[in-house]
């Protein structure tokens, strides 16, 4: 396998199953630094495993990943990640900036507090997803919409190279989308690196570079303009999806 | 005794003093990681642990013939710790889902035990080792032997609990996203248990392996009723834990035969059932409050509109309207004249004969306000 430190995230051979069935099957993906890629597929195409397979959450049957060519564990502190945010209970007892602050627990390793720097960390990142007024809240007083942002902002201080974020758009309103998408361009113009499950389809062209289309196999993974082609949709959706196609790949539109 | 013979007694009477300060010990530390067990929705975890600590007690006598508290402390610890990894185990290598799991490893350990403390209620020296005390608690025989124990074992949990303070709020808040940091989540988990453990132990002589999971799961519950901040649940946790504690031993301690465990519970469960009922924004009494407030602020807010929309029609705002044509445009119309009243009584309204109203100056000023900050909805 080619090991270059260019390439923000390889994955070679990744393969998962649960009992019997696959979830996983041989993935090999290269992802070069500085782009947004978006990951989609179908319900249970293993979006959400893929990125937890990559960050150790789960273990994988077989397979590699490299992070800046070398192994996760080594490179911890170059990956930020932003779950579901249905993944965690909002009525837990903190505020919005102790949430914010634990992006900062990495950094900081065991036993030691965070100090004022990752205060201000945390309270620039809050300004940064339009959220400073709301540091003191208690988090269950949050909208769906500002849930995400918190979660992003969580991330946002751990201050790392390459990003994980599982669905950073379900359910949030227009106006969360925008600011959030704003982010994720920001962090690309600082040479960053975002790997995010997506939904929306439509959106796949207007708001990634890269895409990978997953269905328990890799389909396709490239630039969007080469591989969101109708073609590989349907390899990937099972025909189950109307296309407006029109004769550039690049300007292919998918309705699900 | 009297009342005010054992609050003397606190400081002038050694047994009364051992009593309560050792229920204060369990009260504090059980209330402090309580909040972590409740939090993780591991209520139920509690009640396994002290239920599988039983058979620990009656091997550690019956293998050493000891009746030291930190022999008899230590069994249960251990037979606690291997039922809580029992259930952990079960519940990750199988698909047996935790209720379940907890459920039938606390049945099992606790049938044990039983069989174990009936055994031993029959050898000689039974009488002496006074183990049933274990069973529903019994505060009158702390020594302070035992106080020392249970003070040692409930300060190191407290110090290690404050220590990973950081860590254990990841865990209870979201444990994926520590492991992604490369935190060792399932060892912190394994130490959170522990101290878990050493929490129930220290009670199991007062509070008995029965009842030993509400001085877990009551005080924590109580103290989210009052704060939205994980430092004062604690803080609060320990402090109705303590209060709970040692009311409930002297209770018992002034009564001839009344256990000291069930007497504990009955004091905790009323400082629950004060907080799920009185306390801000959680308690019922509060949004019950709350909810007729804006009940009513509602319909005041209609009738006021109504009166300034019947002003509208007429040249002047003095012209006086029925209380039948007020109802008639009101959804609720049976509650309209008790609304008038309040109005009446705000001074937005005045009636110049009965049955007749008309807004007063005050009143459409109001009425006005309310409607252009309404305007955008309506």
């Amino acid at each position: 396998m080619t090991l270059s430190p260019d390439n923000a995230l390889e994955v070679r051979d990744l393969t998962m199953a649960y009992r019997d069935k696959p979830v996983l099957w041989d993935i090999d993906l290269t992802v070069p630094k500085g782009i947004l890629m978006a990951i989609v597929g179908p319900n249970g195409a293993g979006k959400t495993t893929l990125i937890k397979a990559i960050l150790s959450l789960h273990k994988p049957a077989a397979g590699q990943v490299r992070i800046f060519g070398k192994a996760y564990e080594r490179q911890r502190r170059l990956v930020g990640y932003v779950p579901q945010r249905g993944s965690v209970d909002w009525d837990f007892p903190t505020s919005v900036l102790d949430v914010v602050m634990m992006g900062r627990y990495g950094s900081l390793g065991w036993l030691k507090r965070p100090g004022r720097s990752d205060r201000q960390l945390a309270m620039e990142a809050l300004e940064k997803v339009a959220m400073d007024r709301f540091a003191p809240r208690q988090i269950s007083q949050l909208s769906g919409g500002q849930q995400q942002r918190v979660f992003l902002a969580r991330a946002l201080v751990q201050q790392a190279d390459l990003y994980f974020m599982d669905e950073p758009f379900q359910g949030v309103d227009a106006k969360t989308e925008r600011a959030i998408i704003d982010i994720l361009k920001e962090l690309r113009s600082t040479g960053k690196t975002v790997v995010a499950v997506h939904h929306d389809l439509q959106t796949v062209p207007e708001y990634f570079d890269w895409v990978t289309l997953l269905n328990v196999r890799c389909i396709a993974s490239g630039p969007v303009s080469d591989v969101f082609t109708e073609k590989n949709l349907r390899t990937a959706y099972g025909g189950r999806v109307a296309f407006k196609s029109q004769s550039a790949a690049s300007d292919t539109t998918a309705e699900v | 005794m009297t009342l005010v013979e054992v609050l003397q007694g606190l400081f002038t009477d050694y047994t009364i003093r051992t009593v309560a300060l050792g229920s204060a010990t369990l009260g504090i530390v059980s209330g402090a990681l309580g909040c972590f067990a409740v939090l993780r929705r591991q209520s139920l975890l509690g009640d396994a642990i002290s239920h599988t600590a039983l058979p620990g007690v009656a091997l550690a006598f019956l293998l050493t013939g000891s009746r030291l508290p930190l022999v008899l402390l230590a069994g249960a610890a251990l037979s606690g710790w291997l039922g809580t990894l029992t259930v952990m185990a079960v519940v990750r290598r199988s698909r047996i889902k935790t209720d379940s799991a907890l459920g039938m490893v606390l049945a099992v350990f606790f049938g044990f035990g039983l069989v174990l403390m009936t055994y031993v209620q029959r050898t000689p020296e039974a009488g002496k080792a006074g183990l049933d005390k274990f069973l529903f608690g019994q505060a009158s025989t702390l020594m302070s032997a035992d106080v020392w124990t249970m003070g040692v074992i409930g300060a190191i949990a407290l110090a290690l609990l404050f220590l990973f303070w950081k860590e254990f709020k990841l865990l209870a808040f979201d444990q994926e996203f520590g492991t992604s940091m490369g935190f060792p989540m399932r060892v912190i988990d394994i130490l959170l248990t522990t101290l878990l453990v050493a929490a129930i132990v220290i009670g199991l002589q007062t509070v008995g392996v029965v009842l030993m999971s509400a001085m877990v799961v009551a005080p924590a519950a109580a103290a989210r009723q009052w704060t939205d901040r994980l430092g004062l649940m604690l803080v609060l946790s320990s402090v109705f834990g303590a209060v709970a504690g040692v009311s409930g031993a002297l209770l018992s301690s002034l009564t001839e035969r009344l256990p000291t465990g069930p007497t504990i519970v009955l004091c905790v469960s009323a400082i629950v059932l004060i907080s799920l009922l009185f306390a801000p924004n959680r308690g019922l009494v509060y949004n019950w409050l709350r909810s007729f407030r804006q009940k009513r602020d509602l319909a005041l807010d209609a009738v006021l509109l109504d009166l300034l929309e019947l002003a509208g029609q007429h040249e002047s705002l003095r012209h006086p309207h029925t209380v039948a044509t007020l109802q008639s445009m009101n959804g609720r119309p049976r509650g309209v004249p008790r609304t008038l009243d309040e109005l009446k009584r705000l001074g937005w309204a005045e009636a110049p004969a009965p049955g007749l109203w008309h807004l007063t100056d005050k009143g459409e000023s109001k009425a006005t306000r309310r409607f252009s900050e309404l305007g955008s909805v309506r």
